[in-house]
């Protein structure tokens, strides 16, 4: 395992995964389009791998590694079927407005 | 020996008539419901003559139990299911089942042009099983289960009418009326355990008979008289005598089964079985003799203004019962079960007659109405004589036999007791004469074909003219009327002697018997008088004495009284304060309440489901927040 400078601290990358995991909640909540609201929860994943990393390195357990890799797999496949999901759903609705799609509803 | 067969014939009678009476032809109901209880009477004679009881000797000294399994076991408590038999229950059993089958025998010609034909077998079935365990019990839980059953089986029968108001409101005051007597019986059976910790008959009587005679604690004398608040609810006893009377509403082979030979002796038979913790608990044994003789005596004075056949003879059983309890109170014990199978016979044979004349009158009860049936129904009239002279202790019929075994005992414990019960028996015979005079001799007071079906039996299927019954009818009443007329003749005091005493017979017959029959006849020659000879009189008393008249006549309000006391402010009190306040607003308030809350509820949450995703991920942003907030505030996740 590489060593990392001493200049940045540990708690910065703590820091870039808190701020990358806001922005994608931010995007979730406020953005119509589904392709950036799916691109927000990849964000959010992502986030929350930095996070597993920073931890991993600091207790010296492998743990975390693993997790990341594990999430990096579930977000691959649900990248996938998510990318067919909105395909799917713009060839039968002619939109990606997240708001018009609530036909579930009533 | 194989007790259980003798209940269990006619409990697998109820249930192949109860489930599968609808698809059988009469002639099957017949077959099984009077065969079930006839195989039952063959077995108990079987079973006594195995046990010795028709040859010589001394049979059945000890108690012959069988024990089947243990019922209920818990701590020290140990109820087991158990039949046992000694002498008293050998009488019992052959009165159950031989009285029982000749009733069934009768029911057959009586109920045939009845709905619900296999219901009434069923449940005449189901009585007969109940009496059964009622008597073979060998503990009080089991003498409980019988006791509650022919309670159940009484109720639907007396109802069995239930499309009439009054059959059904007479089934209810019967079961209601018991309950207060069950009350106190549950609560005696309880004392017991708590003080002997067993029910077991042999455990208990055998701890109280090693008690030195003189103890007599509070709690005896307390579970004596518990018990006997059971046998006045059962046995028609002041003051719970009054379902009685309304309990003719049902059949009249019911009347004459349940609500004369056998169910309500039951108190009896309990009181009896127990004697030996009245015999400590003297004081409670005088308790039964005063209750027993005042029954006795206003019950007579009730059935001497009914106009009612039916009533007149249930009103005589209520008497009757007293005297039995008069019997038991005062120390003859034997002379009370005496009693119980002489009026078994005689009184079931003076209800059958009754129904016989009722099926004769196409449904009418009303003595004022009848008349003049001495032609028309010869048999009837000849065996309702023979349980007429019975009951009126004419000798050497049987009612004679036990009821003067009574009144010396009487006698002997306090002779005021003995006169009221002689002026008793005057007023018997004159009452129960007075029925038979009005109903077989006079003038006919009904017009052929004027009958309206409106009897109380709903027994009309118009006719003509009175007619005799059919031979299933009259051969049990040929039956019965030899037996109330011999009967006397089984010395059930001698038989019984091993398990209680009998004071020393005296040689010659005793100025108290000839006193009493004296006014027996007295009774009869009072009765002949009036409603034979000159027949002005008796309106004349009745005019004379018009508030007496008019007291006995209603039967001294006491059903007024009782309404007004207890019912009527029960039904007030239920209805305005509990069902009014209580049920619909607080039990109903909570129910609906609780419903109307979590609808309320509801619609504000359901303002959360929007259908836009974007605010369910704002809700689960939210709650995520609240939760770290909360897991940091109580200090992290550790």
């Amino acid at each position: 395992m590489p060593q990392l400078p001493p200049s940045v601290p540990l708690s910065w990358y703590l820091a870039l995964s808190l701020i990358l995991f806001v922005l994608g909640i931010a995007g979730f909540l406020f953005r119509r389009n589904i392709i950036t609201v799916f691109m927000s929860i990849e964000l959010m994943l992502n986030a929350v791998n930095l996070s597993f990393i920073t931890f991993s390195y600091k207790l010296k357990q492998v743990d975390g590694h693993i997790f990341s890799f594990f999430v990096m797999v579930v977000a691959a496949a649900e990248a996938a079927v998510g990318l067919a999901i909105i395909l799917t759903v713009f060839k039968n609705r002619q939109t990606l407005e997240i708001d018009e799609l609530s036909s579930l509803k009533n | 020996m194989q007790l259980w067969l003798i209940p269990l014939l006619p409990l697998a009678g109820f249930a192949v008539n109860g489930l599968l009476g609808r698809r059988l032809s009469k002639t099957a109901i017949n077959a099984v419901a009077a065969g079930s209880v006839l195989l039952s009477f063959l077995w108990v004679l079987k079973t006594l003559s195995a046990l010795g009881v028709f040859g010589g000797g001394n049979p059945l000294e000890q108690t012959y139990v069988e024990h089947y399994f243990t019922w209920i076991q818990s701590g020290a408590l140990n109820i087991g299911v158990d039949f046992a038999i000694d002498r008293l229950t050998a009488v019992m059993l052959m009165i159950v089942t031989g009285v029982g089958f000749l009733i069934h025998v009768y029911a057959i010609g009586y109920m045939a042009h009845e709905g619900g034909y296999y219901r009434f077998f069923a449940y005449l079935n189901l009585f007969m099983f109940f009496m059964l365990v009622l008597v073979l019990g060998a503990n009080f839980l089991l003498l409980f289960v019988g006791w509650e059953g022919v309670g159940l089986c009484s109720y639907l029968l007396i109802g069995f009418y239930f499309s009439e108001k009054f059959a059904t409101d007479a089934g209810n005051k019967a079961f209601i009326v018991n309950r207060i007597g069950d009350f106190g019986f549950s609560l005696a059976v309880f004392l017991i355990v708590v003080h002997f910790g067993s029910l077991d008959f042999a455990t208990v009587f055998g701890k109280v008979q090693s008690m030195p005679v003189e103890s007599t604690a509070g709690w005896m004398t307390a579970i004596a008289l518990l018990l006997f608040v059971g046998a006045t609810g059962k046995s028609a006893q002041i003051p719970l005598y009054v379902w009685l009377p309304d309990a003719m509403a049902g059949p009249t082979p019911v009347s004459a089964l349940i609500h004369a030979a056998t169910m309500v002796t039951a108190g009896v038979y309990m009181v009896t079985r127990s004697s030996a913790i009245f015999l400590h608990a003297h004081g409670a044994l005088e308790v039964v003799a005063i209750i027993g003789l005042a029954t006795a005596f206003f019950a007579a004075t009730m059935g001497l203004a009914q106009n009612d056949i039916k009533k007149v003879y249930a009103y005589s059983t209520v008497s009757q019962l007293g005297y039995m309890f008069l019997g038991l109170g005062t120390g003859a014990f034997s002379a009370g079960i005496f009693h119980v199978m002489t009026h078994a016979f005689f009184k079931a044979l003076l209800f059958l007659g009754a129904g016989s004349v009722i099926h004769a009158m196409s449904g009418e009860q009303d003595l004022r109405k009848m008349g003049g049936l001495r032609k028309y129904t010869p048999i009837t009239f000849w065996t309702l004589l023979c349980a007429s002279v019975a009951i009126a202790g004419v000798p050497p019929f049987s009612g004679y036999h036990s009821k003067d075994a009574i009144l010396a005992s009487a006698y002997e414990y306090a002779p005021w007791m003995y006169w009221v019960g002689v002026f008793t028996a005057g007023m018997t015979a004159f009452y129960v004469f007075r029925a038979f005079f009005l109903a077989f001799f006079g003038e006919p007071r009904w017009k052929a074909d004027a009958h309206d079906a409106h009897g109380h039996d709903a027994h009309g299927h118009g006719h003509g003219a009175p007619h005799e019954s059919p031979p299933s009818m009259w051969i049990p009443l040929a039956v019965l009327a030899v037996l109330s007329l011999v009967g006397g003749y089984i010395n059930i005091p001698k038989w019984l002697e091993p398990m209680f005493k009998v004071a020393p017979e005296e040689s010659g017959i005793p100025w108290t018997a000839m006193v009493s029959v004296a006014a027996g006849l007295t009774g009869v020659a009072l009765a002949a008088w009036f409603y034979l000879i000159a027949p002005a009189i008796p309106e004349g008393l009745a005019r004379t004495f018009s508030t007496p008249y008019r007291w006995i006549y209603n039967k001294y309000f006491v059903d007024e009284f009782y309404d007004s006391l207890v019912v009527n402010p029960t039904v007030d009190g239920s209805r305005s304060l509990l069902w009014r306040v209580v049920d619909a607003g607080g039990i109903d308030g909570i129910v609906n309440g609780a419903g109307k809350t979590v609808r309320n509820v509801g619609g504000i949450l359901k303002r959360m489901q929007s259908g836009s995703i974007r605010s369910y991920a704002a809700w689960v942003v939210l709650g995520s927040i609240v939760v770290i907030v909360a897991i940091t505030m109580a200090g992290g996740a550790r």
